[in-house]
């Protein structure tokens, strides 16, 4: 039973993770309708930037959470700003072409990243630096991390602003608009390509938060890190209905639970497949995910 | 529906022309691969890049070490040695058209390589088939060199290891009730896992779990904590260093107090770096101790620190060893030889005995695999993440 | 009768492209023969996969991101067959030379490959009819990837050690007599009625249905023989190379596969016979300059979808104007074949 107990901690930790890189696919999906293949990557990028920033910054403020801070702000910043290029240069061009056009492109630029953070980073992993000293919380036989913690909350926490954001301010009301009809939209005068550049920037700041945060806990990266992560992440906004903010989370944390719960009684070799058989499983029960909703299609 | 008019036939050339054409002039296009008489080719293959590229880059650093050091000797029968290496990204396919490469295009005498088993197994039929000799610095799989007679290395191999470790665990550490956690995905680590499971029960000991994880993963928490509840007093993990390091944290943050017991996969400084003082008072079996006090081999130490200085490794781990020696094994057999011929420098490879490399003294046997002593090494990390390995024990065959 | 002779003129040109590229290449005096030859029947694979995904992808529109996970089933079957039934087969056909037993074991083996990857496909290919575009895509991602892992447990094959002992019977003949085939099947499909319905469905699905054709149908069709073709490339894959390991069938084959014909021209067979030809020559050109391929790949395939999203070659049926009946119907009308010879890679003779 405790093992057990200690397998939900696990499995809900893992998801955290997952559900804080799906918000970033579900919000770009809800806009543009485009899988963003390169939000992994972006998330590698945060976290990469976050290497470098902490060995610049660690030590330099006067407490630990300001360093942590500091370093998550200047490395969202920097992938928010990689985001908007991104949107420019390779997606903008390319808004009025078909979905399988803009699909390639995708996978283009998540290659792109990959192999630029090969070249640039190295290939071999580096240790991310400790920014939040790890403490333990003990609860019976029970053993969390106050780094797990920190995942989770920030999850839930970045989950419920993202809804406010989007329900409840000017800004994410043309999001809205522009998700539902662009054309309509822009004759509504929304300057369409400022809201979705705003978009892919809330979206990869979010990767970037995910991809230190993510690091803190578990401080391994690599130029590859984000390739399994991103597409489990893109999974689990699927499966909790993509473009919805909640489903991502509650996705995210199916996925987590169901891996985890795979690997510590089944056999862990299936823990990559378990993904994406509850995927494929879900879809064809329900195509739009367990919280979206139906589309019917206009001809 | 096949084929139903001539167009289509037409359709069905091209392809085939373009090929011809594209064939035609790349062949036109070649340079003799600056094989100049006063110089001997060999190839390096491995892995530079990826998942395992501390192993390649290791290994090329020893390599480049011992060719640089047989060239200021005078070279082997009057000719310079040169390297030729090749990066086979930790693939297995890559590392395959890698040495057709090197064979086929560069024209090399003999291919040095793998460290992976996996990769090793890959190319070594290529080396086979072309009858050029290969040897691997430190694939330990039994089956590499079982592809055939062309086929060496310089390292023990895993029933060995596994055998080591089984006695450390049984004999110095008193285990009783070990868990066992392998990289499925690595043909090394299974292997090794599977005579380690083989051997510990044999001295009386129990295996309690054994259970697996892939190479990449990042989280092993779920296998840990089915892990922790079967109480064990120690859990052997033949993996690589990059999952070992995340694996060790992890298993300290669950409360899993007990030590953890590898094989030469732990060995690289990205291990203590990952793991920190997780990582205290675990132990691997390994190649060599930088401890040894063996002259031969403190000059290598010594040698090496003055090369590599200033780079994030300059502490030659088992994988430069192995590498430096290979290329010593390799030049010894070309000079016993008196010949570059593939077939004579296999015949004189087989014959190699009692070599006193770095690793030790190397004979190998009919099986074309080394017989030489293993070290356990036990891992020290302080509280600021510096490591080092304190050599405990030598078990020798 | 007719059509008998050009099979039989075809396989006459291969063999003696065989019999000739063995004695030139691999025992003859080009020096580094061997090294081109493996590349000549690497290309001869991938024009098979990209030619089969294309049919899948750029012809009927059923974007698919799980064709290394095929291709994997047709390896790891052929081989097993080989592997496991090798002995017995030659046994049963011990009255025929070494050479025609290698022959009958290898098409054995293929047609086992095609068997097991057309199944595999139809069992893809009908939960998918229910999603459509990047839902259908990643669905079979996911496919591809179950596929891998589940081969990965099957000691049999060698599950992570890889499966070595394969037999080698492919080379350059089984490969392009492949290729050439695949390339004539898809040709001759796309200007049947399977063909117009697969444009129909990839143009407008709603209109397609209107108009009686039976989408179901053909997209489980489509799925079927795309996977098939990628399964018998995955024979002469396994039966070449000897050794197979699950890391050569990631989705990052798939994508490989996908900036085939997405460069070459989605939808063109003469764009993915190119694509596939590129993808495989120059990453072997630039080898020395290994960190920077791949960068250099990725940027050209943005560059090229951005700036020409019909490929190299194109796909005039859906940009251009419809110039004659063939033209409409072909996926790759006259206008591609003029811009191939003109850049004299895969033009006429």
């Amino acid at each position: 039973m405790e093992s057990f107990l200690q397998q939900l901690i696990n499995g809900i930790s893992l998801g955290s993770i997952y559900a804080l890189v799906a918000l970033g696919y579900t919000m770009v999906y809800g806009v543009l309708r485009l899988i963003n293949f390169a939000h992994g990557d972006v998330y590698m990028l945060g976290a990469y930037f976050g290497y470098y920033l902490s060995r610049a910054v660690q030590g330099k403020t006067p407490s630990h959470i300001l360093d942590a801070a500091v370093v998550m702000l200047l490395s969202m910043i920097g992938c928010a700003l990689v985001g908007m290029v991104m949107e420019r240069l390779a997606y903008r061009p390319v808004r009025k072409a078909s979905r399988l056009t803009l699909l390639i492109i995708a996978i283009g630029v998540s290659l792109l990243i990959e192999n630029a953070g090969q070249l640039f980073f190295g290939a071999d992993p580096k240790f991310f630096p400790q920014l939040i000293p790890e403490t333990h919380v003990q609860m019976g036989g029970l053993m969390v991390t106050n780094q797990q913690l920190i995942v989770l909350f920030t999850a839930l926490a970045l989950m419920i602003l993202l809804n406010l954001f989007i329900y409840r301010s000017r800004t994410g009301k043309a999001m809205r608009a522009v998700s539902f009809n662009l054309d309509a939209a822009k004759l509504m005068g929304i300057n369409t390509d400022r809201i979705i550049a705003l978009t892919f920037a809330l979206g990869s700041a979010l990767a970037a938060a995910g991809g230190i945060l993510v690091s803190i806990n578990i401080p391994g990266i690599d130029p590859l890190m984000g390739v399994m992560t991103g597409l489990k992440a893109f999974v689990a906004a699927v499966l909790g209905g993509i473009g919805n903010i909640f489903g991502a989370v509650l996705g995210g944390l199916i996925l987590g639970l169901a891996e985890v719960m795979v690997a510590g009684y089944g056999s862990s070799t299936y823990r990559d497949a378990i993904a994406f058989l509850i995927l494929i499983v879900i879809l064809l029960f329900k195509p739009s995910g367990i919280l979206g909703k139906g589309q019917v299609e206009k001809v | 529906m096949f084929l139903s008019n001539m167009k289509s036939l037409r359709t069905g050339i091209i392809p085939v022309l373009a090929m011809v054409l594209l064939a035609g002039l790349s062949a036109c296009n070649k340079k003799d691969a600056g094989s100049a008489d006063n110089e001997i080719l060999i190839g390096h293959y491995g892995s530079l890049t990826g998942a395992t590229a501390t192993f390649g880059q290791s290994a090329q650093k020893g390599i480049e070490m011992a060719v640089d050091a047989i060239n200021a000797s005078g070279g082997v029968l009057g000719k310079k040695l040169k390297v030729l290496v090749e990066d086979d990204q930790g693939n297995p396919i890559e590392a395959q058209t890698a040495v057709t490469k090197l064979i086929n295009k560069d024209r090399v005498v003999a291919v040095l390589g793998e460290i992976a088993s996996s990769n090793s197994l890959a190319a070594a039929p290529v080396a086979q088939q072309n009858r050029i000799p290969m040897i691997s610095p430190g694939s330990t799989n039994p089956k590499v060199t079982a592809v055939g007679d062309y086929i060496f290395r310089v390292c023990f191999i895993d029933p060995f290891q596994g055998l080591v470790m089984a006695k450390f665990a049984t004999n110095t550490l008193k285990l009783k009730n070990v868990a066992v956690l392998r990289d499925i995905k690595s043909d090394y680590s299974v292997g090794l896992a599977n005579f380690f499971v083989e051997n510990f029960t044999k001295m009386g000991g129990t295996i309690v779990t054994d259970i697996s994880y892939s190479q990449g993963d990042k989280d092993f928490t779920a296998q840990l904590t089915a892990i922790k509840a079967k109480n064990p007093d120690g859990i052997f993990v033949p993996g690589y260093y990059t999952e070992v390091g995340l694996l060790a944290r992890q298993a300290r943050k669950l409360g899993i107090k007990v030590t953890l017991l590898g094989g030469d996969g732990w060995d690289s400084s990205k291990l203590w770096e990952i793991g920190g003082d997780a990582l205290n008072g675990c132990y691997y079996s390994n190649h060599y101790s930088v401890d040894d006090p063996s002259p031969i081999l403190q000059k290598f130490v010594a040698d090496y620190k003055a090369k590599y200085k200033g780079t994030s490794d300059s502490i030659p781990d088992a994988m430069a060893a192995l590498g430096y020696d290979a290329a010593l094994i390799l030049a010894d057999a070309m000079k016993r030889a008196n010949s570059t011929r593939p077939d004579s420098v296999r015949d004189a490879l087989a014959q190699t005995k009692g070599f006193m490399g770095v690793t030790g003294n190397t004979t190998l046997d009919e099986n074309r695999n080394a017989v030489k002593p293993a070290v356990v090494l036990e891992v020290v990390v302080d509280a600021k993440g510096n490591g080092k390995n304190v050599f405990k024990e030598t078990v020798s065959p | 009768m007719k059509r008998i002779l050009y099979i039989f003129g075809v396989i006459g040109v291969l063999a003696l492209l065989q019999w000739g590229l063995t004695a030139v290449l691999l025992d003859g005096p080009v020096r580094q023969g061997p090294y081109y030859y493996q590349i000549l029947v690497l290309a001869g694979i991938n024009i098979i996969l990209a030619v089969s995904l294309n049919l899948t992808n750029g012809i009927a529109g059923q974007f698919s991101i799980g064709h290394a996970g095929f291709f994997a089933v047709g390896a790891y079957v052929a081989a097993s067959v080989s592997y496991y039934g090798g002995s017995a087969i030659r046994a049963a056909v011990s009255f025929i030379p070494p050479m025609g037993q290698d022959a009958v074991v290898l098409l054995i083996a293929l047609a086992a490959a095609a068997l097991a990857t057309a199944l595999a496909g139809l069992i893809v290919g009908i939960p998918s009819l229910r999603l459509r575009g990047d839902y259908l895509a990643i669905v079979t991602l996911g496919f591809g990837e179950i596929i891998r892992v589940l081969i990965l447990n099957i000691d049999a094959v060698g599950g992570a050690r890889g499966f070595s002992g394969i037999p080698k019977l492919s080379n350059f003949f089984w490969v392009y007599l492949m290729a050439v085939a695949t390339v004539v099947t898809v040709w001759n499909l796309v200007r049947s009625t399977y063909g117009r319905a697969f444009l129909a469905i990839r143009e407008n699905e709603i209109a397609a249905q209107a108009m009686g054709i039976d989408v179901t149908r053909h997209k489980v069709l489509a799925f079927v023989i795309g996977s098939m073709f990628a399964g018998m490339a995955g024979c002469l894959f396994g039966h070449y190379t000897m050794y197979l390991h699950t890391n050569s069938f990631t989705f990052v084959k798939s994508f490989e596969i996908i900036i085939m014909i997405a460069i070459g021209g989605l939808g063109s067979i003469e764009g993915a016979v190119l694509g596939a030809v590129l993808l495989t020559v120059l990453p072997e050109a630039f080898r020395g300059f290994d960190s920077y391929r791949m960068i250099i790949y990725s940027l050209a395939l943005i560059l090229i979808m951005i700036y020409r999203p019909q490929g190299i070659l194109g796909q005039k049926s859906l940009f251009g104007k419809k110039r004659r009946k063939s033209a409409t119907i072909d996926a790759g009308p006259t206008g591609a074949k003029s811009v191939a010879a003109e850049t004299g890679v895969a033009g006429k003779q």
